[in-house]
C-alpha cells in the first residue's frame, strides 16, 4: 500500500519493510537531479527526521523520514545516475528501505487521493 | 501567504511571453523572473553551448551617460573618475568591463561600459541599477546629464549558432567582433547590439526598445536553434566561464586585485600610465597592483559528486579547526558534468592544485583549487 507525506515523499509498506521515495510532483519542482546523498545503512530514522538530500544544479533539498525505522537498504544506483529519480521517481528511483518499527504510523499517513487533493491545491494556474 | 503588505514584484516587457512558455518564475532583485523554462536548468545550459538560448535581462539598469559640454570626451573623463578602467581610450563602437567603486576600493558594482559616440551607456546589475543611478548623479552631474533608459528592453542571444541567428535580422552583425557595438534596425526598430556576454560563449547583448522586445524574441525563437533560457542557466554557464556574480563573488568589501579582475584596470590607470589614479580607492588600489592582495578569488573542484555551494567554509585538511577560506559561488556545471565552486583564499594559498577540504552538512568534502574558468571561453576576438 501506498502513502504520501505533506513533503511529497512516498513510502510503500510490504511485510515488515518500508520502500521510500520522493513523488513525480517533488522531482518536477525540483528540476533535474544532480546528485542523491542517502543516509547509511543502519541509521535510526525518526519521523520527520532528514533522512536524505536531494541536489539540483541550483538547490539541495531535504527528503524527510514519513515514519519511523531503521535503514535497511539504500538504492546504490542513484550515486552514478541520480537522474533516475527523475525519470522513474516512483519505482526505479526509489531512496531507500527501512525496516518497520511501529505499523500504525502507516495508518496516519496520506492516501493518495489526499495527496492529489494536496497537490492540485497548491498548483495556480 | 504573507498577510502583510508586500511591493509588487516588477515585471519585464517578455512577462507574457515568458508566462506562455511554461517559466517557473521567481523574485529576483525585485522583478518576477523567470528561473527556468519546462525544459529545465540542465538542457536550457546545454542548449546554449551547443547552439543558441536567447535570455531577458531586461531587469538589468541601462543607464546613458552624456556630456554636458566637452563633447563625449568630457563624459569619458568624468567616468574614469568612477571607475579604473581607460574610458578615454575606449573607442567609438566599443565596450568594456569596469568596477563601478567605493572609497575603500571595493566594488558597488560591476558594468559594461559602451561608447555610442555622442553618448555612453552603462548596463548595471539589476540589484544594483538604482544606487548606481543616485551615485553617478551625485559623482557626475556637474559634467554630464544622467538618464535610466527604462523604455528599453535587454536581451542576451548567447551560444555557436548565436551569430547566425542574429544575422538572419541583421547581416552586418557577422562582421562584429567580441565587445563590438552596432547600432542597428532590428524588425524596424532602433537597437544597439553588444558582442559581448555573461556565458563564456560567443554572443550578443541587444537593447530593444519595450514596446518590440517581445516581437524581437518571438521572431528570435522562430529560429529552431534559439531557446529561451532562464536565470539558473545563466548561473551556471556564467559560473562555468569563471566570471563574478556581484553580491556573491564580489562586493563593496571586495577590491579588484582580491578579485582577480584587475586586468579590467588598463596601464592608462595604473602606476607609471598617462592617468594613474584619479578614482575611489586608489591609494588601496595601486598599493595592490603593485605588491599583490591579501586574499585572492580561485576556482574549486570537490572530489566525488556533492555540489558545494556558497557559504561553505573551507580548511586546510580534515582536522583544522579554523577556516582559511570560504565558497562564494558553487553549484553543479552540467557541461563539465561536475560540481564546480568559486572560492577566497590567503593569497599565499591560491596554488591550483592546492587540496582543501569544504564543510558540507556536518562533515568534510576533499576539494582541489583549480584555474578558472572550467570551460574554454569561445569569444569571437
Amino acid at each position: 500500500m501506498l502513502k504520501f507525506t505533506s513533503d511529497h515523499e512516498w513510502i510503500l509498506i510490504e511485510n515488515d519493510s518500508a520502500t521510500v521515495g520522493i513523488t513525480q510532483y517533488a522531482q518536477e519542482q525540483l528540476g533535474d537531479l544532480v546528485f542523491v546523498q542517502l543516509p547509511k545503512p543502519g541509521t535510526t530514522l525518526q519521523t520527520g527526521g532528514a533522512a536524505a538530500v536531494v541536489e539540483s544544479v541550483k538547490a539541495a533539498s531535504e527528503v524527510y523520514s514519513p515514519i519511523d525505522g531503521e535503514v535497511v537498504a539504500v538504492n546504490e544506483g542513484l550515486a552514478g545516475n541520480p537522474a533516475l529519480v527523475n525519470s522513474d521517481p516512483m519505482n526505479k528511483g526509489w531512496l531507500f528501505k527501512l525496516k518497520i518499527t511501529d505499523r500504525t504510523q502507516f495508518d496516519k499517513l496520506m492516501d493518495e487521493q489526499a495527496y492529489r487533493s494536496l497537490i492540485d491545491g497548491s498548483s495556480h494556474s | 501567504m504573507s498577510t502583510t503588505a508586500e511591493t509588487a514584484l516588477e515585471r519585464t516587457p517578455l512577462h507574457r511571453l515568458h508566462a506562455e512558455l511554461g517559466a517557473s518564475m521567481v523574485p529576483f532583485a525585485g522583478y518576477e523572473m523567470p528561473v527556468r523554462y519546462p525544459a529545465g536548468i540542465l538542457k536550457e545550459h546545454l542548449h546554449v553551448r551547443t547552439a543558441a538560448g536567447l535570455f531577458d535581462v531586461s531587469h538589468m539598469g541601462q543607464i546613458e551617460v552624456r556630456a554636458k559640454a566637452d563633447g563625449n570626451q568630457g563624459a569619458a573623463r568624468a567616468l574614469e573618475s568612477v571607475v579604473p578602467a581607460d574610458i578615454l581610450g575606449l573607442a567609438a563602437g566599443r565596450q568594456r568591463y569596469a568596477l563601478l567603486l567605493n572609497d575603500d576600493g571595493g566594488i558597488r558594482d560591476d558594468l559594461m561600459i559602451t561608447n555610442l559616440g555622442d553618448r555612453h551607456v552603462i548596463v548595471a546589475n539589476a540589484a544594483c541599477k538604482s544606487a548606481d543611478e543616485a551615485y553617478l548623479r551625485a559623482a557626475l552631474s556637474q559634467a554630464c546629464a544622467i538618464e535610466r533608459l527604462d523604455d528599453r528592453a535587454l536581451l542576451a542571444l548567447q551560444g555557436p549558432s548565436a551569430e547566425s541567428a542574429l544575422a538572419a535580422l541583421l547581416p552586418d552583425v557577422r562582421a562584429m567582433r567580441f565587445l563590438d557595438v552596432r547600432a542597428g534596425r532590428l524588425l524596424g526598430m532602433d537597437c544597439v547590439v553588444s558582442r559581448s556576454g555573461y556565458t563564456g560563449e560567443d554572443g550578443f547583448e541587444i537593447s530593444v526598445p519595450s514596446d518590440g522586445a517581445e516581437a524581437l524574441a518571438r521572431k528570435l525563437l522562430s529560429n529552431p536553434a534559439v531557446a529561451m533560457i532562464g536565470l539558473g542557466a545563466r548561473d551556471s554557464l556564467r559560473l562555468e566561464a569563471g566570471l563574478c556574480l556581484y553580491g556573491a563573488d564580489i562586493d563593496a568589501a571586495t577590491t579588484p586585485c582580491e578579485a582577480d579582475l584587475q586586468w579590467s584596470i588598463q596601464a592608462s590607470r595604473r602606476d607609471g600610465g598617462s592617468r594613474p589614479g584619479g578614482f575611489p580607492g586608489a591609494d588601496i588600489i595601486l598599493d595592490q597592483l603593485a605588491k599583490g592582495a591579501p586574499r585572492k578569488r580561485v576556482g574549486l573542484r570537490p572530489q566525488g559528486r556533492a555540489p558545494v555551494r556558497h557559504g561553505a567554509r573551507l580548511f586546510a585538511d580534515a582536522q583544522s579547526a579554523s577556516a582559511m577560506g570560504v565558497v562564494t559561488s558553487g553549484g553543479f556545471g552540467p557541461s563539465v558534468n561536475a560540481p564546480i565552486a568559486m572560492a577566497y583564499v590567503a593569497a599565499a594559498a591560491a596554488a591550483a592544485g592546492t587540496p582543501v577540504c569544504a564543510e558540507l552538512r556536518g562533515g568534510r568534502v576533499p576539494m582541489t583549487l583549480s584555474k578558472l574558468p572550467f570551460v574554454n571561453i569561445r569569444y569571437k576576438r
